[in-house]
C-alpha cells in the first residue's frame, strides 16, 4: 500500500463502529499539535459527503462519521473518505477561533485552588498565573451540551479528579482533571477540581452554532477580580462544600 | 380538538426523531427509543413516521379528551382502555369528548407510542422537540420536562392525513416474549479486537440478562466477566447502541441519551432495530447477542423504511 502524507508517523484508519458509522482514527496520544489533523479530517468529511455526513464528531484523536445510510453504502462512504484523507493537508493554526475567558479565581468558587497551591507549595496566585499562562485546544466537546476539553495543563498542576464527585457543581465554574481543563455550562454533578468561575455562556439554545466553543478552537483564561466578574453578571454564591462519605 | 393530562406515571416523554447534526457540540440524540413503533403508531394517522408523539413508558398515564380526537396507538401492550374499554396497540381510534384513556400497566413490551393528527404541537429546541431530560431541551415546555398533570397536547393537523390498517405481522412481532431469549444483532467494531478469544465467545454463546439499571442512556447486561487487554480509551463518538464493557466486564447498551464521547472500549454497536426491541425489555429479560454484518442491518433498516413508503 502506497504511504500517504496524512501524518508524519502513522496512517489514518478507517474503522467500522455501528452500520451506518465509521470513525477515522487519526492519531494515538492526546497532542495539540494534533488538532490541526483533525480539523483537516473534520472538513474533509463534509466537502466529501456534504448532506450525507449526518454527524461529524471530533474528538481528541478521531472523528466519528454517521452516514445517510438511506442513500450512501457504508463501503462507498469509507471509500471515499479513503480517498479524501489521502489527500489531507493539516489546516493552517489560527483556522480555530480563540478565545479569552475572564475567570474569578477565588476559594469560594474554587475550593481546590489552595489545595493545588499548597500541594506545589506556591501562592494561589501563582496556580492563578500558570493556569492563565497557556493557550488551550478545544479537545472535544462532551459531557453536557457545550462542554468543552480542554488541555493541556502544564504537567505540575495535573490532578487527579475528585475520589467522590460533588452533586452540583455550579455553572460557570472552572476545573482541571489530569492535565485537562474545563468549564461546566450548567449547574450538574462533577468530579473536577474546581479553580474559580467565568459568567460567559458557553451554550444558549438561541445562539447561531449554540455552542460558545467549536472543537479545534483555542481558549486563554484571563484573572478577573470579583467586582469584574459581578460586573459580567456573574453568581458569587460560594461553591458549597458537600459532605463527603 | 386537545388532551389534557390527568393522571401520570414513571414516564411520559414528547419523542420524535431525535437530534442531528450537533453531536459535535455534546448535545445528545434523544427520541423514541423505540422508534419502528412511533413510525407505526405515526404511520397509522399518515403523519410523517418521525413526527412528535408521546412514549409512554410501565403506564399510569390518563388522558382526557377535551374534543372528539383521532389517535393512534403502537408498541408496548400497556392495557390501554377507553372508558373501560381495551385498546391494542395497532391501530387508530377516535377518543370521543369527555372520554379517557388510560394505559394502566405492561401487559407486553415497556414502552408504547401515542401518535396525534400531524403530530404534537411543540416548539423545536435545536431540530428536535424531543424531551431530554438531562440537557433540559425540548418536551412541551422546551426545558425538557416529562408529562406532568394538567399538561395540554395539542396535535399540529385538524384532521389525521390517513386512517390506515397495520399489517397484523408487522405490529406485535418486535415486541420480547417473557422468558424467551431475545435475539439481538451487534454490527462488530470498534475495540472489538481487544477483547480476549474467551471473552469474545462468552460475547455471543452466553445468554445475558437485562439489569436493572436500565434507562434511555444505557442498558446494562448482566452476565459473564468479559475481558479486554484496554481499560480504557481516549473518549470518542459513540454511536446508537454501542455496547461498551466498563473494567466491571460487563456490557452497557448506549441508547438515545447516551453521551455524545465516551472512553471505554466497544464491541461494536447493536442494529437500530435491536435498539427498539431492547428498549421493550424488562429488568431480567434473557438476551443473546448475534453477529450481523453493516451490510445485512442497513438491508433491514431500509426494508423497514420501505414499508411505510407504500
Amino acid at each position: 500500500m502506497q504511504k500517504h502524507p496524512v501524518v508524519h508517523t502513522q496512517t489514518a484508519r478507517i474503522e467500522t463502529v455501528a452500520f451506518d458509522s465509521l470513525i477515522l482514527r487519526l492519531f494515538d496520544v492526546i497532542d495539540e499539535a494534533h488538532m490541526p489533523w483533525v480539523l483537516a479530517a473534520v472538513k474533509a468529511v463534509h466537502d466529501t459527503l456534504q448532506e450525507q455526513a449526518l454527524e461529524v464528531v471530533p474528538s481528541y484523536t478521531t472523528v466519528l462519521v454517521q452516514i445517510d445510510i438511506e442513500r450512501l453504502s457504508l463501503g462507498e462512504a469509507r471509500h471515499r473518505l479513503r480517498q479524501a484523507l489521502a489527500r489531507l493537508e493539516p489546516l493552517a493554526s489560527g483556522t480555530g477561533a480563540v478565545h479569552e475567558i475572564p475567570v474569578w479565581y477565588d476559594t469560594s468558587v474554587g475550593p481546590e485552588l489552595p489545595r493545588i497551591a499548597e500541594r506545589l507549595k506556591v501562592s494561589s496566585d501563582e496556580i492563578i498565573a500558570r493556569h492563565c499562562a497557556h493557550e488551550y485546544s478545544v479537545f472535544a466537546l462532551g459531557f453536557a451540551p457545550g462542554y468543552g476539553f480542554m488541555g493541556l495543563v502544564e504537567e505540575a498542576l495535573a490532578t487527579p479528579r475528585l475520589k467522590t464527585p460533588r452533586q452540583k457543581v455550579a455553572a460557570g465554574s472552572v476545573g482541571i482533571a489530569d492535565r485537562q481543563t474545563a468549564i461546566y455550562p450548567a449547574t450538574s454533578p462533577g468530579g473536577w477540581n474546581l479553580l474559580g468561575r467565568t459568567a460567559v455562556k458557553l451554550f444558549d439554545r438561541d445562539r447561531e452554532g449554540y455552542t460558545l466553543f467549536q472543537p479545534g478552537d483555542r481558549v486563554r483564561f484571563v484573572a478577573i477580580d470579583r467586582s469584574t466578574f459581578v460586573a459580567h453578571g456573574g453568581d458569587t454564591t460560594p461553591q458549597p462544600e458537600e459532605a463527603r462519605p | 380538538m386537545t388532551l389534557r393530562v390527568e393522571h401520570v406515571g414513571p414516564m411520559a416523554l414528547v419523542v420524535d426523531g431525535g437530534r442531528s447534526g450537533v453531536r459535535h457540540l455534546g448535545v445528545t440524540q434523544g427520541g423514541a427509543l423505540d422508534w419502528v413503533a412511533l413510525g407505526w403508531a405515526n404511520w397509522l394517522l399518515g403523519n410523517a413516521v418521525d413526527a412528535a408523539g408521546i412514549e409512554i413508558m410501565v403506564g399510569g398515564l390518563t388522558l382526557v379528551a377535551e374534543a372528539d380526537t383521532t389517535l393512534a396507538l403502537a408498541g408496548a401492550d400497556l392495557q390501554a382502555k377507553v372508558d373501560g374499554m381495551v385498546i391494542q396497540p395497532g391501530q387508530h381510534f377516535v377518543l370521543r369528548k369527555g372520554q379517557k384513556l388510560a394505559f394502566e400497566r405492561p401487559a407486553k413490551g415497556l414502552r408504547t407510542y401515542l401518535a396525534l393528527p400531524g403530530g404534537i404541537q411543540a416548539d423545536a429546541v435545536m431540530g428536535s422537540v424531543s424531551s431530554t431530560l438531562r440537557e433540559g431541551l425540548g418536551g412541551l415546555d422546551g426545558q425538557g420536562k416529562p408529562l406532568v398533570v394538567g399538561d395540554v397536547l395539542r396535535p399540529r393537523a385538524q384532521m389525521a392525513q390517513g386512517q390506515r390498517k397495520t399489517p397484523e405481522a408487522a405490529m406485535t412481532s418486535s415486541l420480547p416474549v417473557t422468558g424467551e431469549p431475545l435475539r439481538l444483532g451487534l454490527v462488530p467494531g470498534a475495540q472489538m479486537a481487544a477483547f480476549s478469544g474467551t471473552s469474545l465467545f462468552k460475547v455471543f454463546h452466553s445468554t445475558w440478562h437485562l439489569d436493572q439499571r436500565a434507562d434511555r442512556m444505557g442498558m446494562r447486561l448482566v452476565g459473564p466477566e468479559l475481558s479486554c487487554s484496554l481499560k480504557g480509551i481516549i473518549s470518542e463518538g459513540i454511536p446508537l447502541g454501542a455496547v461498551q464493557v466498563p473494567p466491571d466486564g460487563q456490557p452497557i447498551i448506549l441508547m438515545n441519551d447516551r453521551q455524545t464521547i465516551g472512553g471505554y472500549p466497544r464491541l461494536g454497536a447493536l442494529t437500530p432495530a435491536s435498539c427498539a426491541r431492547l428498549a421493550q425489555c424488562m429488568p431480567g429479560q434473557p438476551i443473546q447477542l448475534q453477529v450481523i454484518t453493516p451490510e445485512r442491518a442497513r438491508r433491514e433498516y431500509l426494508a423497514q423504511l420501505a414499508l411505510w413508503s407504500r
